[in-house]
């Protein structure tokens, strides 16, 4: 049986700061049924735009099934208040929620938080896979069934279910437990943007410190190739370092402003042995091209039975076919098989 | 007083917390993180036109004898992420989130609360907390590192430099301060507010003042009478010194409150409920708190402890400090001792606030009559059931209070500015 299409698409409008356009966006999104969309975000003053979580937390109860994966920096934000908005995100998506992974290196980001120079990529990505560590454990550290109401002891939690992270890194040391409850999809997604030159032998320190972050914790990788070869030989690479349950997806522009592009496109997500899960779409215009998107590319890959027919699950790891994890803290057999494969272990270099 | 024309009453639906006001044991109890109970609070908020919706915040879970406190409710969400949510769901009601200035950075915060006023067209609020407390910080980079002297001069600093971002707009801030030195723009245009409200809640004399200097609406605990009139006169008197008129900032005390088809009933139900809140459970590790030692074994229907409190004990964690334990024992011991009272009763007596209690139509009178006699300028409410704990007040309290003519009959603005009647800050 062939892999399913997995499909999602960038929401970045520069200039738009009112909710509106972007839930008008995530509902042509919703209506070509697409996994997810995305919402790039930084600490630089262009484009101009709302903060991204924000933005998605605010469409989240206008929108049904649509996944929602903002880029949340980890260099100047607190571990702890990402985890909780991230989880956060989750709750009130009743389990749709993403994080995609970033890094501030700008200088004018630095000066505008004050409190350190700007460091090379390397060292930033090394942090990133320490806050993805952190909320990892923050999600885990409220086991599933943490709430008891037990009226006869007059306890609300059961306390032993709940557990100190004790994370202690080059840059925080985080306590925990968490003070939001583990989100119901039991850990977000997390999607992290590699580059096929990330993944060459001559990849750059900050490349291959972000390809080691997407090993360990990435369910998605968003791959930037610059052709097919490119494509195929870096996602040969991350599969075989990850392993089977990272889902893969082409960075592809999408400008549709004719027919000619619409086929364009449709040749281009129809191509098979590109190696890859599915595409992360890159709208020219947003609006224009999402409408396209839902209204004459998907039809005709359901047509071909290429697309599924409409969302045959609720969240988010639903749609990309992930499990719910166990929390890495439940004790049990379920706990057990939840760590990472031995590939994913071999990465761990700190 | 009789002159003066009837002052307009404000009010505010505070999200139960995580502490034992908030009873989770009743059947018709929620969930306290599904986003439906927040969805619910809201709506009956604004179905009963209230000025904004309030979120507290705890950033570590709250500990007693080196183990998280298991009795009360425990969790909750990020807030300004909920209430992003919530902008979605309402179309005028304000939207508060408590926010700690000692573990977050102005940049990104002011950014946050910009983003929130934008995307809920100009209803953003944040009630500025300034613990500094080594015990929370323990889950964030910076760890304990503010005195606690200087929890105000940087939460000042803070707050300035944040209307500064805001205003920003096409100009980049550069500001250098004691506390901070940046550089930087925002992304987004100036806030539909102008400037978000600015609520704060602390209680020391700086604090007081840091309101007077500082905020658009203060949430205190003095809901008595007597001690909301005197808080009242004394933050308006702090104004003046800033050219600030007492208008421009609103008082509203935090308060309980039980209905009931009589006054009688609703007295029968407020009791009930403080039995609810605090159990056997709750009274012991209440003591605990203040006498810092293990008191597992003290029987909470007898009299109080006949021991000491340790003053220097760290036994109860992530709590606002009491004040000096040995005084509060001998004050307590006293208050037992004239009203024939166990340990579970003298709990129930001084940890409860101050309640509205009895009938829609009693409930309207003393609530008007506190505002009225400058006790407060209206009220942050504090249901003590999830979701369902302020519909009773929408569907009964608050057609009287419009009746009487204190309390708007619908929304004149859109934003959480006009609601409470506050100018569009000019641009520095
Ligand atoms: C009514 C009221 C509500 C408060 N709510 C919170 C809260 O939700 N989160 C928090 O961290 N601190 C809260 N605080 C604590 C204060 O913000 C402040 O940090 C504390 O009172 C110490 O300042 P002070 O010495 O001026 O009182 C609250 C205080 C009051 C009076």
């Amino acid at each position: 049986m062939p892999r399913p299409l997995h499909l999602s698409a960038a929401l970045d409008s520069p200039g738009h700061v009112d909710a509106g356009h972007y839930a008008a966006l995530a509902r042509l999104a919703e209506r070509a049924a697409l996994d997810f969309v995305t919402l790039d975000d930084s600490f630089t003053p262009e484009p101009r735009r709302p903060d991204a979580l924000a933005t998605l937390a605010r469409i989240a109860p206008l929108t049904e099934r649509v996944g929602l994966v903002p880029t949340v920096t980890t260099t100047h934000t607190e571990p702890f208040h990402t985890s909780i908005s991230v989880n956060t995100l989750d709750w009130v998506s009743r389990g749709r929620a993403g994080w995609l992974v970033g890094v501030s290196a700008t200088e004018a980001e630095a000066k505008a938080f004050g409190r350190r120079p700007t460091a090379p990529a390397d060292a930033l990505w090394a942090e990133a896979a320490d806050a993805a560590e952190v909320a990892a454990r923050l999600w885990d550290s409220w086991e599933d069934d943490a709430e008891i109401r037990d009226a006869a002891t007059g306890r609300f939690i059961d306390r032993d279910k709940l557990h100190y992270i004790d994370f202690e890194g080059a840059h925080f040391s985080v306590r925990g437990p968490s003070i939001t409850p583990r989100p119901p999809q039991g850990r977000p997604v997390v999607a992290v943007p590699v580059t096929a030159a990330d993944l060459a032998p001559d990849a750059s320190p900050g490349g291959r410190a972000r390809v080691s972050t997407a090993i360990r914790y990435a369910d998605v990788v968003l791959l930037d190739a610059p052709d097919h070869t490119a494509r195929l030989t870096a996602a040969t690479e991350l599969r075989l370092r990850a392993g089977e349950h990272l889902r893969i997806l082409a960075r592809t522009e999408a400008a549709l402003p004719d027919a000619a592009a619409v086929e364009r496109l449709l040749a281009e997500l129809a191509a098979t042995g590109a190696g890859v899960d599915g595409f992360h779409l890159v709208p020219a215009d947003p609006g224009r091209d999402l409408a396209a998107l839902a209204e004459r590319v998907v039809p005709i890959l359901r047509a071909r039975g290429l697309f599924r027919a409409g969302y045959a699950g609720r969240t988010l790891r639903d749609h990309l076919g992930l499990a719910r994890p166990a929390s890495r803290y439940a004790a049990g057999p379920a706990a057990a098989t939840d760590s990472a494969g031995p590939a994913a272990l071999a990465e761990v270099t700190r | 007083m009789t002159d003066r024309p009837l002052k307009q009453i404000h009010l505010a639906a505070h999200f139960p917390g995580v502490n034992n006001t908030t009873v989770w044991s009743d059947p018709a109890s929620g969930s306290h993180i599904e986003f439906d109970s927040f969805r619910h609070l809201a709506e009956t908020a604004e179905r009963g036109k209230f000025d904004f919706f309030f979120l507290a915040e705890g950033l570590r879970l709250r500990e007693n004898k080196g183990r998280i406190h298991d009795l009360d409710v425990v969790g909750r969400p990020e807030s300004i992420t909920v209430l992003n949510a919530l902008a979605a769901v309402t179309t005028r009601l304000g939207l508060a989130a408590t926010v700690n200035a000692t573990f977050n950075e102005p940049y990104e915060l002011a950014r946050r609360f910009a983003s929130l006023d934008h995307l809920s067209g100009g209803r953003a609020a944040w009630n500025v907390v300034t613990s500094s407390d080594a015990f929370t910080g323990e889950n964030f980079r910076r760890g304990g590192y503010l005195d606690r002297a200087d929890r105000y001069t940087r939460a000042a600093e803070f707050v300035q430099l944040a209307r500064e971002f805001w205003d920003g707009g096409e100009e980049t801030v550069r500001h250098q301060g004691p506390q901070f030195d940046v550089e930087g723009r925002l992304s987004l245009p100036r806030p539909p507010q102008g400037h978000p409200v600015v609520i704060q809640a602390g209680d020391s004399d700086e604090g007081r003042e840091f309101a007077a200097a500082t905020a658009d609406v203060v949430f205190s605990r003095h809901s008595t009478l007597a001690d909301g009139q005197a808080f009242h006169a004394d933050v308006k008197r702090r104004l003046a010194a800033y050219g600030r008129k007492p208008d421009e900032l609103k008082i509203m005390p935090g308060v309980t409150f039980t209905l009931g088809d009589t006054d009688a009933e609703a007295a029968e139900l407020a009791a009930e409920t403080r039995r609810a809140q605090v159990g056997a459970p709750t009274a012991i590790a209440f003591l605990e708190q203040v006498w810092g030692i293990d008191l597992s074994d003290h029987d909470p229907d007898g009299p109080l402890p006949a021991v000491d409190p340790d003053p220097g004990s760290a036994l109860a964690q992530g709590r606002v400090r009491i004040g000096d334990p040995l005084a509060i024992a001998a004050k307590w011991r006293t208050l037992a001792t004239e009203k024939k009272l166990t340990s579970r009763e003298l709990v129930i007596e001084v940890t409860g606030r101050q309640s509205f209690i009895g009938s829609p139509a009693t409930v309207a009178e003393q609530i008007d009559f506190f505002v009225q006699n400058d006790a407060a300028d209206g009220f942050i409410l504090v249901p003590h059931l999830t979701p369902g704990g302020l519909d009773t007040f929408v569907d009964r309290v608050v057609p009287l209070l419009q009746e009487r003519g204190v309390f708007r009959t619908d929304y004149s603005g859109t934003t959480l500015r006009e609601h409470l009647g506050l100018p569009l800050p000019g641009r520095r």
